[in-house]
């Protein structure tokens, strides 16, 4: 082929770079590797993550549920994980229709009108929102919840930063976990308030009082949502009166993955679908009246408006979306509630317990869905290695890696996929090992 | 070569299926759940009943296992697919995804670990982290390595707020306000404006020339004018073509104060070969899901890692993943740790450690190709484009002389004075068994056609694309009506996306709701 197209040599190919920039000597980087010794090699540095091999009541985000079998087999399709961003719909059928199903998917859960087809996970989905809202109210100041999930708040620092938008928080209530009853930062200067529920401590918000309260003031409300699976039992923030809906889908059959790729879901209002980030996909007709699915309202986007663009994002999750879509539809209306409700139940039946453990209480009254906060006898990050060392438990998240003023908290999360053993196991482990250290 | 004789596809049995939600019939279900093992309570004593759904999720699909594998699969075979042939969308970089890529992502030792675990107890995975950034250092040329963007965009987004965080903090407040101006050449990918707008810059436009390189005179023009923050360049340039004049063009911009930022789109033209960190580059994203054969998953996941020279290395997102000093430390002490103590960080961009997946499947493909390996691909991707600039020149216009590297653009300019257009060859390409090239872009070629083969197609299929262009060119002359109402070989036809954007029907309603509103 190189002499074909009239050149010598391979380094021939590249006379345009000066040769100065050329590189003269290999890269650095390893040899070549066979299958084997990859595989291997991954396997042995996998079989160094301990923290993946036993029982874990660790949630804050990223939570483990049972995958059914068939999720991972259809992403695995090549049609689907080999293809890119339908450009061309007419051999882009298959991803579009996905996406058309995800974004509706996604409304009937969140109870919102238009959704996108993804953000890259629930912390840059609720960024994004806190900037649509300054877009639509015209007003600069964002009133966020202080138990919004830490490393969400800091996503959002980041993006505002530079954006001319004033961040206040509001400190939630110490017996109850909750935000206060009455919010004294909204005023007519507030694009958004913005909560999450359940909260990062597993506290369920009044999201239906938080939404009167932010429209009195003519502001938004965004609601965040990092455990997706708690919408298949409670009241959707859409049904509550939310006006964009943000949520990680990583609950929806997506591993955990050491922390992705997870998968934004974002939602708004009609009115609100020509300001939302990101690509929608709509019902399209051709000349014979077939029904089939584009790319649609891209005037928002960057490719075509530039600096000015709703955002700047291009490549989503199609994947992970894709994951969720199967997932969702796969547990269906029913399923969806019955692992919401285990999930519920089995937390109620641990937290419960843990309260009747001398030492332990629940800090927190407000209601919870699948997460909560236990203080502890004594140091939570000590208690929660020793269960891992000596029961080989993750207990869950000592709050100390976050709130340094609640050294003696930790968060537990239980869903389904928690057996009564693992639990009865959690009980015994966190009874012994205070009563062991008291 | 006649037109028949190309015979790449065939026509076969294509099933209809309707949405999820049409299919759904009461009472299927498609999962079992184990029964409930501990003491039930009330479900209205966990949560208050005001607090709780009361659609009964009504409108949600009830479908059997089947239902789901077979719907699945019907709409998957509408899709074309790099695994189904050649892909050669510009500036995608559609090659290849190893099935070894996967496996490793499985592995469960990755995949069921949790991003809160103790580093202590996640050694492994931070290992995989520390080295991928290591291997990116070396093949950019640039030593400090973040790997949280989830994207090539949010890389963008990143990199010039790192640029934005270091003048602010060279120049101090103040003075900084006063070079608030990002210059990005007329070629450049659209997300480059988009992502300087979120870091608070306005956008100047840089020309092209009339060879498809930066205007080095409009270059220096607005750099004197005081205000410039940085340049996004991207190298090569969206047209294929490397911009020779690098070097000059970096020292131009540091000249003026500013700071060169790379978007490493077309890295691909380059690993093994040269390294931004040489040509005076600063901050670089790169796109695993491109250069590194990640896969494009339908429109992602990406992996958009951010790399830079030691000066802005204090400005890069937190947290860092860092290699202690002494190996094995005696007090139990991690080899690998999550560090976030760097007060200059613009701070976080993703929660957790980004598209972790991602990074197993990158540091994959550097293993499995090794570094000969590497330069190998880069070369074959850049024979490739070569090839085929070489092929189509007697029947496509080139706007463009100089050689391409990965990618070359060419325009419909012939084809047009018979009426047809880019559109109307890229959806002819669909019936030839081809996904389209990319098209209309770059916004600076009237009717561009930006082909990108990648490494991964052979000296065969490479004719088959070549005969196939060649003899639409021919049709387009012959039967224009033909290329026009292309495509023919699809189960729909062209859509009409003008009246999907004037009545957006963007999500299923059941009947009844949806004649009601």
């Amino acid at each position: 082929m190189l002499h074909q197209i009239g050149l010598h040599s391979a380094e021939d190919l590249f006379a345009s770079i000066p040769k100065e920039l050329r590189l003269t000597r290999a890269l650095d980087t390893p040899a070549a590797l066979s299958e084997i010794e990859l595989l291997a090699g991954f396997e042995r540095m996998a079989a160094n993550n301990a923290a993946s091999q036993r029982a874990s009541f660790l949630g804050a985000g990223a939570y483990s549920h049972y995958i059914p079998t068939i999720v991972d087999h259809i992403i695995s399709r090549s049609e689907f994980f080999t293809a890119y961003t339908p450009y061309q719909p007419e051999i882009s059928q298959g991803t579009l229709q996905v996406i058309f199903e995800f974004q509706t998917l996604v409304c009937q859960l969140t109870g919102m009108d238009v959704a996108n087809a993804s953000m890259y996970d629930g912390s840059t989905a609720l960024a994004e929102a806190v900037l649509m809202a300054e877009r639509v109210t015209k007003r600069s100041k964002v009133v966020a919840c202080g138990a919004i999930h830490p490393e969400y708040l800091e996503v959002v620092n980041t993006y505002v930063q530079h954006a001319g938008i004033e961040l206040q928080h509001v400190a939630f209530k110490p017996s109850s976990g909750q935000v206060p009853a009455s919010i004294a930062h909204l005023d007519d200067k507030t694009a958004a308030l913005v909560v999450q529920s359940p909260n990062f401590f597993g506290c369920i918000e009044d999201v239906a009082a938080l939404a009167e309260q932010a429209h009195n003031a003519g502001a938004l409300l965004i609601v965040a949502v990092t455990e997706a699976m708690s919408l298949g039992l409670l009241k959707s923030p859409g049904a509550a009166g939310a006006d964009i809906v943000v949520a990680e889908g990583q609950s929806f059959g997506v591993p955990l993955s050491y922390g992705g790729p997870y998968v934004g879901l974002f939602a708004t209002r009609d009115k609100y679908a020509r300001q939302i980030p990101g690509r929608l996909v709509g019902e399209a007709y051709d000349k014979q009246g077939r029904r089939g699915f584009v790319l649609t309202l891209a005037t928002r986007e960057q490719h075509i408006r530039r600096e000015k663009a709703t955002s700047n994002i291009c490549t989503n999750e199609g994947l992970i979306a894709l994951a969720a879509t199967v997932y969702m539809e796969t547990m269906g209306r029913r399923g969806l509630r019955d692992v919401a409700i285990q999930c519920a139940q089995k937390a109620s039946y641990t937290s419960r317990r843990i309260a009747e453990i001398e030492g332990f209480s629940l800090p927190f009254s407000a209601p919870t869905f699948n997460e909560f906060v236990v203080l502890g006898p004594g140091n939570a990050a000590e208690l929660l290695s020793r269960l891992a060392a000596e029961r080989d438990i993750n207990g869950g998240l000592a709050l100390s890696r976050y709130f340094p003023d609640r050294p003696n908290d930790f968060l537990v999360c239980v869903t389904e996929i928690n057996s009564r053993a693992e639990i009865d196991a959690l009980l015994d482990g966190l009874a012994d090992i205070a009563h062991s250290s008291a | 070569m006649r037109s028949t004789d190309i015979t790449k596809v065939t026509s076969h049995i294509s099933h209809n299926e309707a949405l999820i939600f049409e299919r759904s019939q009461t009472g299927r279900i498609g999962y079992r759940l184990p029964p409930l093992d501990v003491d039930e309570t009330a479900i209205d004593e966990i949560v208050p009943k005001k607090f709780q759904r009361d659609d009964d999720l009504e409108g949600l699909p009830e479908v059997s296992e089947v239902d789901v594998i077979r719907h699945f699969t019907r709409m998957s075979t509408w899709n074309y697919s790099i695994d189904l042939g050649m892909y050669p969308l510009g500036s995608c970089t559609m090659k290849y995804n190893s099935r070894l890529n996967e496996k490793v992502a499985r592995i469960p030792g990755f995949a069921n670990l949790h991003p809160l675990a103790d580093e202590k107890e996640a050694q492994g995975a931070l290992q995989i982290i520390y080295e991928l950034q290591h291997h990116l250092a070396e093949i950019t040329g640039l030593p400090g390595v973040s790997l949280q963007p989830a994207a090539g965009a949010h890389g963008e987004m990143t990199g010039v707020m790192i640029i934005r965080a270091y003048i602010d903090a060279r120049d101090g407040e103040g003075a900084s306000a006063n070079r608030r101006t990002m210059l990005i050449p007329d070629s450049a990918h659209g997300t480059n404006p988009a992502s300087a707008h979120l870091s608070g810059f306005s956008v100047k436009t840089i020309r092209s020339t009339a060879e498809g390189l930066t205007d080095l005179a409009h270059l220096r023009e607005i750099c004197s004018h005081g205000d410039v923050a940085g340049l996004m360049l991207t190298n090569p340039n969206t047209l294929g073509l490397f911009e020779r004049n690098i070097q000059e063009i970096c020292q131009i911009v540091h000249d003026a104060g500013g700071l060169v930022y790379m978007d490493g789109a077309n890295m691909n033209a380059l690993v093994g070969v040269a390294r931004p960190g040489d040509m005076g580059v600063d901050v670089i994203h790169l796109n695993l899901h491109k250069t590194f054969s990640t896969p494009h998953g339908g429109g992602g996941p990406g992996c958009g890692p951010c790399c830079s020279t030691a000066e802005l290395e204090p400005f890069l997102p937190v947290p860092r993943i860092v290699k202690s000093e002494s190996d094995v430390s005696p007090g139990g002490g991690a080899t690998f740790r999550v560090d976030f103590n760097y007060p200059q960080s613009i701070g976080r961009v993703k929660a957790f450690f980004g598209n972790y997946g991602m990074m197993l499947r990158a540091l994959a493909y550097i293993q499995t190709h090794g570094n000969d390996g590497l330069r190998e691909a880069t070369e074959a991707a850049v024979l490739n484009s070569r090839y085929i600039a070489h092929e189509l020149a007697s029947d496509y216009e080139k706007p463009f002389d100089a050689p391409s590297m990965h990618e070359v653009v060419f325009t419909d300019k012939r084809q047009s004075r018979k009426g047809v257009h880019t559109l109307d060859i890229a959806k002819r390409l669909i019936d030839y068994g081809f996904h389209p090239m990319t098209i209309y872009f770059p916004l600076i070629v009237q009717g561009a056609m930006l082909i990108e083969p990648t490494e991964s197609v052979g000296h065969q299929e490479l004719d088959q694309f070549v005969a196939a262009m060649r003899a639409i060119a021919r049709e387009a002359v012959d039967d224009p009506e033909l290329v026009l109402n292309a495509p023919h070989s699809t189960r729909i036809g062209r859509l009409d996306e003008a009246a999907a954007a004037r009545k957006p029907v963007l999500r299923w309603k059941p009947k009844q709701a949806a004649s009601a509103g």
